[in-house]
């Protein structure tokens, strides 16, 4: 499997994960080493203060130097508070700018603000932050904010936690052929198939939180998808057969003892 | 002195630093960032801001999401 290159880093793993709804911080350390993922997200929230001392946060779990943390923007519903997010996000990672930009638009859909999502951009294009960016599957949207800078391009296949799989198949084939940066999809995801089917399709990569996190058992889904992802990119890359309406016999008919019948 | 901190009011003394407001809370996580009055106050600031009367004060990390 080749590489997927994100801000000048090489990541064997194709697949990034979330960080949020396991049941405790053991269980996310363990899910997230079997999912062999590099690439992790995490959220930005206050501090909960008058917590034990003692007691260990995500990332004495989830190491930054061990992996990639890519500080989302969930919760933000303007740019002004995804900015806001993404500067706190680089102050508490010592300046790192590389982070997941999602503005949302309503809270029943958790659907993008589209109009602020570009605004978002733009602005912290400029103050040098990396972009990864959470989007519908709008193939016109998803050129834009590439066009503008954002370092990769994730359509979502389905609402986020929704678990349905892929809802818009051709839309993303679309994003996929006009893309010169990768594209991830980002949302909708539900069990391993559907991870298999996005990478089929061409897409980079895969981001998914709930389907590991919420499966019976977190941590068999996590290398479940792990394995997934593998599969699909390398059934992609390997090309698939052209789909027939009849058999075609797989076993030769040359020498067959029972031609004559 | 009353300020805020994560939307609390709490009672500091007079002349406290970022830093005197953490220890006093007790709180070691080195992934944090501070802002103060809506405004990021850098790390190299915590030593030498002291507080002001009201000051809003946000204590923010990173937590599990997706």
């Amino acid at each position: 499997m080749s590489k997927l290159v994100l801000d000048n880093k090489s990541y064997d793993s194709r697949l990034i994960v979330g960080t949020g709804k396991y049941k405790d911080l053991d269980e996310t350390k363990l899910a997230i080493e079997a999912t062999g993922a590099e690439m992790v997200t995490v959220a930005i929230r206050r501090m909960n203060i008058g917590q034990d001392k003692n007691k260990l946060n995500l990332l004495d779990f989830i190491s930054p130097e061990k992996y990639t943390i890519l500080p989302n923007t969930a919760g933000c519903y303007t740019a002004e508070d995804a900015i806001r997010t993404c500067n706190l996000a680089a102050e508490i990672l010592g300046g790192k700018k590389l982070v997941k930009l999602e503005v949302l638009g309503d809270k029943k859909t958790l659907y993008p603000n589209l109009t602020e999502t570009l605004k978002a951009a733009e602005i912290l294009i400029k103050d040098d932050f990396k972009i990864m960016v959470y989007t519908t599957d709008d193939p016109l949207v998803a050129k834009e904010l590439e066009n503008i800078g954002c370092i990769s391009v994730m359509p979502l296949a389905a609402p986020i936690g929704s678990g349905l799989g892929i809802q818009n198949k051709y839309n993303i084939l679309t994003i996929v052929e006009n893309a010169n940066v990768p594209i991830i999809v980002d949302a909708g995801v539900g069990t391993a198939s559907d991870a298999t089917i996005v990478m089929e399709m061409g897409c980079d990569g895969v981001l998914m939180n709930t389907a590991i996190a919420c499966a019976d058992n977190p941590i068999l889904m996590a290398s479940a998808m792990k394995k997934a992802v593998e599969s699909g990119y390398e059934a992609f890359h390997a090309g698939r057969i052209i789909k027939k309406e009849y058999a075609s016999a797989s076993s030769p008919t040359k020498g067959n003892l029972f031609d004559n019948k | 002195m009353n300020i805020f901190v994560n939307q609390k009011k709490i009672v500091a003394p007079k002349e406290s630093t970022i830093i005197n407001i953490l220890e006093n809370l007790d709180i070691e996580n080195k992934y944090l960032a501070v802002e103060v009055n809506e405004t990021i106050l850098p790390k190299s600031e915590y030593d030498k801001y002291i507080i002001q009367e009201n000051d809003k004060i946000e204590i923010i990390n990173a937590i599990g999401g997706g």
